[in-house]
């Protein structure tokens, strides 16, 4: 079954969606859940490219003869840039709580003691 | 130990990645031992990048190719017969020795200085840790011939500098600059790697030199050159996307500060190769190099008048270091602009904005360095309750306002030799360039007197401390960038000659060595 151009559009409203929250929520946590948005957008572009439709896995001894093979780079382009996503969310995270435990509030807008 | 020396692109890598790991084993040995193996990985990289430009000499010009994952070449034929560059390279020309040169020196020195700078503080064991990834991280950035290697190494550099700068996450600002940093780091990140999936579905290839042959400049090439632009310039702090940069050289520790200054650098130089090898000669040159003027303008502006409204230390030092990646932007700018024509001018814009990279991270670094021993004295960072430090601290004075000198460029320092040439280039395209230059390396010239008079001179405030001059330990990684500083600016020609014009002739019209190096034997 082939889903058409659906990936591509799905991927799309993920980074706007992120973008939204990165640009309008105030919360601290919120605010890493906007970024980890982006980034699986991306992430599902990535993949999606990389797709050939009714495609089998990049595996050369299991392949069947004479099938297609999705392509094998933007897949480990996507296993890279998940785990690179996963530290970069721990660390915002771990951030966060040092914030909180400082300043008692997850709210951006109180937290400002860098301004100029 | 000769069996060695072809892996030397490697080893760069790999031996500040291993150190980094090692770090917290050692650190159970003793403070002693861990800040010895930490000096002795440093010495090796610094050594290992000094023996990197030396084989570059011998190789007479042509770019080194190190492969990573097989001897018998980099391109792994498919049944079809087709073949393309895949396994993952380093290729390293006279920009990126040049690169490496500046990163061993600035890392090698904060090092140095950090050993006493952070005695009396605890967790040094993963600061080192942290530390030892993040000269990894911007070494990789700068020999990569990959485009995703790159995106990993920059994203290396993002995770260990923003666990540096949250590292003192006992102080109120600290885990808030880092927290902020990450996130715009996570964003450039996000930019570079949409971009590289755009050109990977474009081009099938990641690979520079290939891409670099590839590309066409088709819509596609260029919105991902736009990501590319925006996500390099935002790690490279190029106002107006910089906000973060005050808060992270201001927060971090002073040598990790340094040592973030040649991070964005490392980023500054990705976008160089992005410009002039990737897409030298099918981007409209002429608009890109407007567009870098302008924001060359922009950023030198808004970093020397904001600098004049700091009263922390460390964040006008941190404006100062943000108005000269503007010098830098500047230079390259103006060569952009002449590229299609070639004139001797925009090739002298160029040496000098390549120049000014080694310059500003030495004396930027100088400066933070000397602030961090002057913090460390006085107990605070308000410009306000600091003063007459000079009465116990000299030679730290002295160094303080030998760094700032460089950065104004004043002669005989440094500055002046770059920033020269960046006049001189910039004049001839267009005098209003020069001019605003000028103007606001006087006014620079302005905030740093007023940042010495109120640190080191006059009374000492009600209270302070009686501290003595700045420790050996932290005394010496001073005094040998200050010995660069001035070195480079009483012999510029000759350093010039040696080591920036190759890295500017790589750039300017090395294009096409860059690719036959690779796809030569295709």
């Amino acid at each position: 079954m082939s889903l058409g151009n659906l990936p591509f559009i799905a991927s799309a409203m993920l980074v706007i969606l992120g973008i939204y929250t990165l640009l309008f929520k105030r919360n601290l946590v919120k605010l890493v859940v906007g970024g980890s948005l982006i980034e699986t957008g991306v992430n599902l572009f990535l993949v999606t490219f990389g797709y050939r439709t009714a495609g089998v896995a990049p595996i050369y001894t299991y392949a069947p003869a004479a099938k297609r093979m999705v392509l094998p780079t933007p897949q480990a382009l996507t296993l890279t840039s998940i785990v690179i996503g996963m530290a970069t969310t721990a660390l915002l995270l771990s951030f966060a709580i040092h914030v909180y435990r400082h300043h008692g509030t997850l709210d951006a807008r109180k937290v400002k003691e860098l301004k100029g | 130990m000769t069996a060695l020396v072809p892996h030397v692109p490697a080893l760069l890598i790999a031996v500040p990645l291993l150190g980094a790991f090692l770090a917290p084993i050692v650190g159970k040995l003793g403070r002693t031992t861990r800040n010895g193996f930490v000096a002795l990985v440093l010495l090796v990289t610094a050594a290992l990048a000094a023996l990197l430009a030396v084989r570059f000499l011998g190789s007479n010009g042509s770019p080194i190719l190190y492969v990573m994952g097989g001897p018998d070449g980099f391109a792994v034929p498919l049944p079809s017969g087709m073949a393309t560059p895949i396994r993952i390279m380093f290729e390293i020309d006279a920009m990126n020795v040049f690169m490496v040169l500046i990163t061993a020196l600035v890392t090698l020195c904060a090092g140095l200085f950090s050993f006493r700078y952070l005695r009396d503080r605890s967790g040094g064991d993963l600061f080192y840790a942290l530390f030892l990834l993040l000269t990894t991280a911007i070494l990789g950035l700068e020999v990569t011939g990959d485009l995703f290697n790159f995106f990993v190494f920059l994203e290396i550099t993002s995770i260990a500098a923003c666990g540096l700068i949250g590292f003192q996450a006992w102080q109120k600002r600290a885990p808030e600059a880092a927290y902020k940093v990450m996130t715009m780091y996570t964003l450039a990140g996000i930019f570079v790697l949409l971009a590289i999936g755009l050109l990977y579905a474009e081009h099938g290839g990641l690979n520079m030199a290939y891409l670099a042959s590839a590309i066409r400049g088709s819509v596609v090439d260029q919105v991902a050159l736009t990501f590319l632009f925006v996500g390099l310039g935002m790690k490279a702090a190029a106002v107006p996307l910089h906000m973060w940069a005050p808060d992270a050289y201001g927060e971090a520790p002073a040598p990790v500060s340094a040592v973030l200054v040649v991070n964005s650098q490392a980023s500054l130089y990705g976008l160089f190769r992005v410009m002039f090898t990737i897409y030298g000669g099918v981007a409209n040159a002429v608009l890109l190099g407007w567009l870098i003027v302008a924001l060359a303008l922009v950023t030198i502006f808004v970093g020397v008048t904001v600098a004049l409204l700091q009263n922390d230390l460390k964040r006008l030092i941190a404006y100062g270091a943000l108005s000269q990646i503007g010098y830098m932007l500047l230079g390259v700018g103006v060569a952009l602009v002449t590229i299609p024509t070639k004139p001797d001018f925009g090739f002298v814009a160029l040496q000098g904005g390549i120049f000014h990279m080694i310059n500003d991270a030495a004396c930027i670094g100088l400066l933070f360095l000397t602030a961090g021993a002057a913090i460390r004295a006085a107990g605070t960072r308000d410009l306000n309750r600091m003063g007459g430090l000079a009465h116990t601290m000299r030679l730290t004075s002295v160094l303080f306002i030998v760094g700032a000198l460089a950065l104004a460029g004043i002669p005989p320092f440094n500055g002046f030799a770059s920033k020269f040439l960046i006049y001189e280039g910039s004049f001839q395209l267009n005098p209003f360039l020069a001019v605003v230059a000028v103007l606001s390396s006087i006014l620079l010239l302005a905030v740093f007197l007023k940042a010495f008079q109120a640190v080191f001179l006059g009374p000492r405030p009600e209270g302070a401390s009686v501290g003595g001059e700045a420790p050996l330990g932290m005394l010496v990684p001073m005094v040998v960038l200050a010995a660069v500083v001035i070195g480079f600016g009483l012999f510029p020609g000759f350093f010039v000659e040696r080591i920036v014009t190759p890295a500017a002739r790589a750039l300017w019209y090395g294009r096409d060595a860059y690719i036959h190096a690779v796809l030569g034997g295709f």
